[in-house]
């Protein structure tokens, strides 16, 4: 046990989830973050989404390294990350129909995620299947942890719910307080990123 | 044949018959020196690489061709609930609060206009009507509003500014007003075009008439914030053409059906009437559905 959590394996783990966050250090697959941030659930769905792709790929992508001819790697890559998209695709189409539905094309799209992309260049190719899996999991967690933040905030402001369900007291409403029409608009959730970000380097200035 | 040794204190690589006692580069002893074990296939090689390729792309063509048929009947269920849904929008229920396969069971029947009179539908549920309405094969749902009314559902198909639209028209019992609509589309501009999606827009052909006083269809979409008679309602702001998209698939929809519509409960006439009607009204299948 030990071995398998090694100083070195939980930093692979833990690094993503925040000195090396994909989305607000590494600045990658911002696209996504803003197109399914609207909301909550689509949010955690597409988080969760690509979690499971970035450890997956990594792993299969670990357990080929040696085996993968250096001239097509690329190439290799993206069909293993395609085949996993296009899997969880379908899962999210025969189970949760109406979350596939928002995500719309964005599911798709997680092949050209930058962060998978990184992942497999960076770290698979070099590492073995375990703290490959651990790296996957690392980053794919990092950036859910943003898209659930940017979510949050959304949905609470721009439509007064949270998870579907209304958390705004009526009498407030009565009061003339309004929903925020800019916080659904896609723009809103770059500003959002942004003071993460501006949140998270005060935080962390000194550790740097 | 000679073997590859590596020195793990100098890093040199060296060939030799056998393992040698010492580094011949630097030295050191033999504790220090490894066999390099070669992997016996050259993975650069043109012929391993486009081996490797084919067989990657044949396992994983067969890997995703499981998946899909595994979970096909799953998918198209939910494609089949999701459209009852959308008719059951048009009949002014909230789709995200009931149980949709339930309440459409119940209250909605599936019926096909081939000639008059109408017969039930006993096939499978159809979730796309585009092709259906080529053919003739004209299905309408009756089924009563959120409200209660008596009200026929018919589907109408178009195209948007990107992609196809289509949507769901609940008329009321005597066929000349409208009683609540659904659209939705494939790949409308997010916050533009794919506002038809939304309430507000669908909401706002409630209660508008169908026909004008000569009997042709005059329902319409105008452009947002000009919509004067009763027959007009406002488009989507910044989504002309979308917007237009919506008015030629209303119209030419409504008219695709216009042998059904004619077809009223209060109609005293006689087949030869209604053949002229539709006649008049150049309103044959043929005319329009192939526009």
């Amino acid at each position: 046990m030990s071995k398998l959590f090694s100083d070195e394996n939980k930093a692979a783990f833990t690094n993503p989830l925040n000195l090396n966050n994909p989305i607000t250090v590494q600045v990658l697959g911002i696209c996504s973050a803003l197109a399914v941030t609207s909301q909550l659930k689509p949010a955690i769905v597409m988080g969760l989404s690509v979690t499971v792709i970035t450890a997956f790929s990594n792993v299969i992508i670990s357990l080929l390294r040696k085996t993968i001819p250096n001239r097509i790697r690329i190439i290799v890559q993206l069909v293993v990350v395609a085949a996993l998209v296009t899997i969880v695709s379908q899962l999210l189409k025969a189970y949760v129909y109406d979350v596939s539905v928002q995500l719309s094309v964005y599911v798709g799209l997680i092949i050209t995620n930058c962060i998978l992309m990184g992942r497999l260049e960076a770290f698979a190719m070099q590492n073995g299947p375990w703290p490959s899996f651990l790296d996957g999991i690392g980053n794919g967690l990092g950036y859910a942890a943003i898209l659930v933040i940017v979510g949050f905030v959304r949905e609470l402001f721009g439509f007064g719910t949270l998870w579907g369900y209304p958390v705004i007291p009526k009498f407030l409403y009565e009061a003339g307080y309004q929903n925020n029409g800019m916080m659904v608009m896609p723009a809103m959730s770059l500003i959002i990123v942004g003071c993460v970000i501006w949140a998270h380097r005060a935080y962390n200035k000194e550790e740097k | 044949m000679a073997k590859k040794f590596i020195c793990e204190q100098c890093g040199q690589t060296f060939e030799a018959a056998s393992k040698p006692d010492k580094c011949p580069i630097c030295g050191a002893d033999a504790s220090k020196i490894k066999e390099v074990k070669s992997k016996g296939i050259n993975t650069n090689g043109n012929v391993y690489t486009f081996c490797y390729a084919a067989v990657m792309v044949i396992i994983v063509a067969f890997l995703l061709a499981f998946v899909a048929s595994a979970l096909k009947e799953t998918q198209d269920a939910n494609v089949a609930n999701d459209t009852k849904g959308q008719i059951l929008s048009a009949l002014g229920y909230d789709k995200a609060a009931i149980d949709v396969a339930k309440v459409f069971d119940e209250k909605v029947k599936d019926n096909l206009y081939t000639s008059r009179p109408p017969q039930p539908y006993e096939g499978k549920f159809n979730t796309t009507y585009g092709s259906l309405i080529k053919n003739g094969e004209l299905h309408f749902f009756t089924g009563t509003t959120a409200e209660g009314e008596q009200a026929y559902v018919i589907p109408v198909v178009g195209r948007g500014l990107w992609g196809g639209l289509w949507g769901y028209i609940a008329v009321n019992e005597t066929k000349d007003k409208v009683l609540g609509t659904y659209f939705y589309h494939e790949s409308e501009t997010a916050g533009l075009g794919a506002r038809i999606g939304e309430k507000w827009f669908q909401d706002q052909f409630i209660g508008k008439p169908i026909f004008d006083e000569n009997g042709n269809i005059a329902l319409t979409v105008v452009k947002a914030g000009s919509a004067k008679t009763e027959f007009e309602v406002d488009g989507v702001t910044g989504a002309t053409l979308t917007s237009n998209g919506v008015a030629n698939m209303v119209k030419e929809g409504l008219a695709a059906y216009s042998k059904f519509l004619g077809d009223r409960p209060d109609c005293v006439c006689d087949e030869e009437w209604f053949e002229d009607w539709v006649k008049e009204n150049e309103l044959s299948e043929s005319n329009n559905v192939e526009q």
